[in-house]
């Protein structure tokens, strides 16, 4: 590490900020009374961003494509978990799923 | 602890010690990464009990490792995290108020936030969120730790398919959601804008933009929702087709 008081000022930079993301939902939610539609509307949102961050990280690293590997023990993961299979189940395929898929050659 | 134990009951509780386990693996991983690319052992841990959102410390490592300057560094993890004020807008009263909130907002993460979501109660979205944000909070930086210390010997995780565990936890606790068609067409539209976005935009803005996807509920049945435009951040309106 080459400058170590920049690096800390960095990081407590992000730690204050996302934390000051975090605080402020719960008092705008705690401020504001919303109507039914708006909370409607606010729980379909976490539901859309948690499948984009599934999706992206399932599908991309970085800038690009992840590999075959990831979304297929993903894939097999999201089946399994319609099919209302335990959560332990699902986590695991996902995981063998993908760790086989690699150990076959698999990118 | 032992009213979380009661409200949520032992199956609820073993998926999220699972959930915590892969977070603490993954920490394993992010503590030998960050010592190999040339942080103190202590940085990795005080990063991850402080900022405590994985994605965006790994991103802060990444670029201040190649040279970037960590101030830019920081706003690149802030763009990564800023899915945590939809989330806390999103989730009914489980932070607590007062001074507990103080610990009640740092715990908020995708996985305390996706368990908290699946339960059907307040006082169960309320156990789910405190038992899985503090199982993190242990489990992260606990893993950090040991990894730095355990430097390269654990580096290749994803040799084990554990890069596959995340987005399968999350998946696996939004299904229920999905099984609405509603939230399901907008999560699918939101999910590919996020893809189609990811090559040109830096990370963590695809996942925000994903939020237009909300745009399907506009005109839908006799939904009130269907007299509102989209929310901010929407920049083609998609016309309002009157509701009956």
């Amino acid at each position: 590490m080459k400058d170590t008081t920049l690096v800390v000022a960095g990081m407590l930079t992000l730690s204050a900020g996302t934390f000051a993301f975090r605080f402020s939902g719960p008092v705008l939610r705690e401020r504001i009374a919303f109507p039914s539609w708006v909370e409607r509307l606010l729980e379909v949102a976490a539901v859309v961003l948690l499948a984009a961050l599934v999706a992206t990280t399932a599908l991309t690293k970085g800038h690009g494509f992840a590999g075959l590997a990831r979304p297929a023990g993903v894939l097999v993961g999201g089946v399994l978990a319609w099919r209302k299979a335990p959560f332990l189940v699902v986590v695991l395929a996902a995981a063998g799923t993908t760790a086989v898929l690699r150990l076959l050659g698999v990118p | 602890m032992s009213s979380i134990y009661r409200t949520l009951g032992r199956d609820a509780l073993r998926d999220i010690a699972l959930a915590c386990l892969a977070v603490w693996v993954i920490g394993l991983s992010y503590g030998a990464i960050a010592v190999a690319s040339g942080f103190p052992v202590w940085f990795p841990v005080a990063q991850s009990a402080l900022v405590l959102a994985g994605a965006s410390e790994f991103l802060f490592i990444g670029i201040v490792a190649a040279g970037g300057n960590p101030i830019a560094a920081a706003l690149a993890g802030l763009l990564v995290n800023a899915r945590h004020l939809p989330y806390g807008l999103a989730l009914p009263d489980v932070t607590g108020r007062g001074w507990r909130r103080l610990l009640g907002a740092h715990v908020m993460n995708d996985e305390s936030v996706v368990f908290a979501l699946a339960q059907e109660d307040l006082p169960r979205k309320r156990a789910a969120y405190w038992a899985c944000g503090l199982g993190v909070l242990i489990c992260w930086p606990g893993g950090a730790a040991l990894g730095a210390l355990a430097g390269s010997l654990l580096r290749d995780t994803n040799a084990f398919g554990l890069d596959a565990t995340f987005p399968a936890v999350i998946l696996a606790l939004i299904v229920p959601a999905l099984r609405d068609r509603v939230t399901a067409a907008a999560a699918g539209f939101g999910a590919v804008i996020a893809l189609v976005t990811t090559p040109f935009l830096p990370a963590g803005l695809p996942v925000l933009l994903a939020l237009a996807g909300l745009v399907v509920l506009v005109g839908r049945r006799a939904d009130p929702a269907a007299r509102e435009p989209a929310p901010a951040r929407e920049t083609a309106q998609a016309p309002t087709k009157a509701a009956r």
